[in-house]
């Protein structure tokens, strides 16, 4: 029986290495500009899957607003942003010049003080990590001290981002409103609108999420990962193991939303905004449904599932708009019904043992398994 | 009411009310060091609420309960298990999706918070003492086996290593032969008697043979209450007990 154990984790190397090879040879080698900017927006989107294979898939906890966490990544860095493209210059013909632009529409006439210290990039670098993980901290403390959990956190959590969505919204002179922080141009002085420009973050969104991966993949073969699969079986039980389960969901919780906040980061870097409509509701679910699909207890499943979803989602929709919805809703459906295990328990529980059964005819259809 | 013992465990005055029907209604029990306690008395007497007291996953009313002379009352199910306590529940009640040594690693006491699990090493002193357990619960050739795939017998085994490799000072052990065939049975009772060594340990049992083979003092609960304590032979011989409990 350890041969499956090992196979198992050597099923877990090759398809990472398979994922590295993707993204970082065939992909900038075969499409354009254009298209590898896409795949580094939706490589964003994996970042918010991975941190929801770990709380979700290993531990248990559906949490439906980590739309939340995405956007206050994607906020810290356009801020710091917005502010460099928003110099006395460039916004000379404002009634206040040297303000974001947005601001000035809204007669906002000084700088509020929460933006000034986005002035600095360090300063930006620390909140986009510390500011997601202090909020699910207070968040994942105050409910999971009181023993909430179960659906209980996931509606708590789908309200947190409605009322996230209707605070950026309403508080339009400080955020942007429904726009969002758009029209982002330099990251300290290098214009990140040029093609070669979003070549270069592509690669460090890559290196970026290889690293988070290797980073959940130290976490869940470490013990604290078998506690965790401890917690999604039998969460009594592991109290009287000795250890108090609540700081676990916190740590799991703070890890995976400050996944998703660098993801988000990521995002306003490369897609050159951010808005609401990342933050709110549907996006949350949407990002539950790429884990889904890939496999929410397999790291590089879950990456490749958000990659396969919104390929499809922008192939699909360019021919059927308003169908997309209904066909994400449907594969949804599919995939929970017929395989609960996603993407990647297809491969690694029928796919390749079919193989190894069947000979070696067949051998070839392991290697598109991340993405065709 | 609460006073300084010598006694391993103490509770006194304990009641604990549900919706004002008193599950235990202010019961006295007095656990001595290295002292082996069976507990019996007919459906609902409140056996099962006692122990679900002690470990903390039910918060009595009034009273006090000591351990080691020292108020455990309110302290978390996890606090209580640091000090010492560990408890067997009825069902097998082990990590189904992890793996025989892991089931058992993950009861070592040490590394259980965050950081340590995170940094948890598997040090052959770990190793070592996973093997030892595992070859006396009969596990020893199934320590790469997922857990859910073991049989009956085999979980209530792995529990019972799980404790042992926990090594607490007080046992707590509900009904820990129910629902096995006469064979386990045997082999569980030997695995017991290992396991009782060098502790103090509470039991809950219904089966009579059981409890005349490993009892040292028996307490007869009866309505939250208790209504006798004593060797086994004085028990039996009791009138008000064989009309509750021995007679039917």
């Amino acid at each position: 029986m350890s041969n499956s154990l090992f196979g198992k984790r050597s099923y877990d190397l090759i398809a990472f290495a398979l994922l590295a090879v993707l993204i970082l040879v065939v992909l900038p080698l075969t499409v354009d500009v254009f298209r590898l900017n896409l795949v580094g927006k939706y490589l964003t989107y994996s970042f918010v899957a991975l941190g929801l294979v770990l709380c979700w898939g290993y531990t248990g906890i559906l949490s439906l607003g980590q739309g939340v966490f995405f956007g206050l990544g994607g906020y810290c860095m356009a801020m710091f942003l917005k502010l460099e493209a928003s110099s006395v210059a460039n916004t000379k013909i404002q009634s206040t010049p040297g303000i974001p632009d947005f601001m000035d529409w809204n007669q906002i006439t000084a700088l509020p003080f929460f933006w000034q210290p986005f002035h600095s990039l360090i300063f930006t670098i620390l909140a986009i990590i510390l500011v997601p993980s202090i909020l699910a901290f207070v968040l994942g403390f105050a409910m999971f001290k009181r023993r909430v959990g179960g659906v209980y956190f996931a509606i708590i959590t789908q309200a947190l981002s409605a009322v996230m969505t209707i605070l950026i919204i309403g508080q339009q002179g400080y955020t942007g409103g429904v726009n969002g922080i758009t029209d982002l141009r330099t990251l300290l002085g290098w214009d990140i609108r040029t093609d070669s420009a979003k070549v270069i973050l592509y690669f460090v969104c890559c290196a970026v999420l290889l690293g988070s991966i290797l980073l959940g993949r130290f976490v869940l073969t470490s013990k604290l990962g078998r506690i965790l699969v401890a917690i999604r079986d039998k969460e009594d039980r592991v109290r009287f193991s000795g250890y108090d389960v609540a700081n676990f969901k916190v740590f799991i919780f703070c890890l995976a939303s400050t996944l998703a906040a660098v993801g988000g980061a990521m995002f306003t870097l490369q897609v050159g905004f951010m808005s609401p409509s990342f933050v709110g509701i549907v996006p949350s679910i949407e990002m539950v449904i790429f884990c889904a699909v890939g496999g929410r207890q397999s790291l590089v499943g879950a990456v490749a599932g958000a990659l396969l979803i919104n390929w499809g989602k922008t192939v699909f929709s360019e021919s059927f708009p308003e169908l997309w919805l209904f066909a994400m809703g449907g594969l949804f459906i599919a995939v929970v019904l017929a395989f609960p295990r996603g993407l990647a328990g297809l491969v690694t529980d029928q796919l390749l043992p079919r193989l190894r059964n069947g000979g070696s005819g067949r051998a070839p259809r392991i290697s598109p398994a991340p993405a065709e | 009411m609460s006073s300084s013992t010598d006694f391993l465990l103490a509770l006194e005055g304990v009641t604990v009310s549900f919706d004002g029907f008193k599950a235990v209604n202010d019961l006295n029990l007095y656990i001595d060091k290295g002292e082996l306690r069976v507990i019996i008395g007919p459906n609902g007497a409140g056996k099962t609420t006692v122990l679900d007291l002690i470990c903390g996953r039910t918060m009595l009313s009034s009273g006090s309960i000591k351990f080691k002379d020292q108020e455990i009352t309110g302290l978390k199910e996890h606090d209580i298990v640091k000090r010492g306590i560990g408890r067997k529940f009825q069902t097998p009640s082990i990590y189904e999706d992890l793996t025989v040594f892991e089931n058992l690693e993950i009861s070592f006491p040490r590394g259980r918070d965050v950081v340590g699990a995170l940094f948890w090493n598997r040090t052959p002193e770990i190793i070592a003492r996973v093997r030892e357990i595992a070859e006396t619960i009969f596990l020893a050739d199934h320590l790469d086996r997922l857990a859910e795939t073991l049989s009956h017998g085999q979980k209530q085994w792995l529990e019972i290593g799980m404790l042992l490799i926990q090594d607490p000072e007080l046992l707590m052990l509900d009904e820990p032969v129910a629902g096995m065939s006469v064979s386990e049975r045997i082999k569980t009772a030997e695995l017991l008697n290992t396991l009782i060594r060098n502790r103090s340990v509470v039991v809950i049992e219904h089966d009579m043979k059981f409890v005349e083979s490993i009892a040292h003092r028996v307490t007869v609960l009866h309505q939250g209450k208790v209504l006798a304590e004593g060797d086994m032979e004085t028990i039996q011989a009791n009138p008000k007990v064989k009309e509750v409990y021995l007679g039917h």
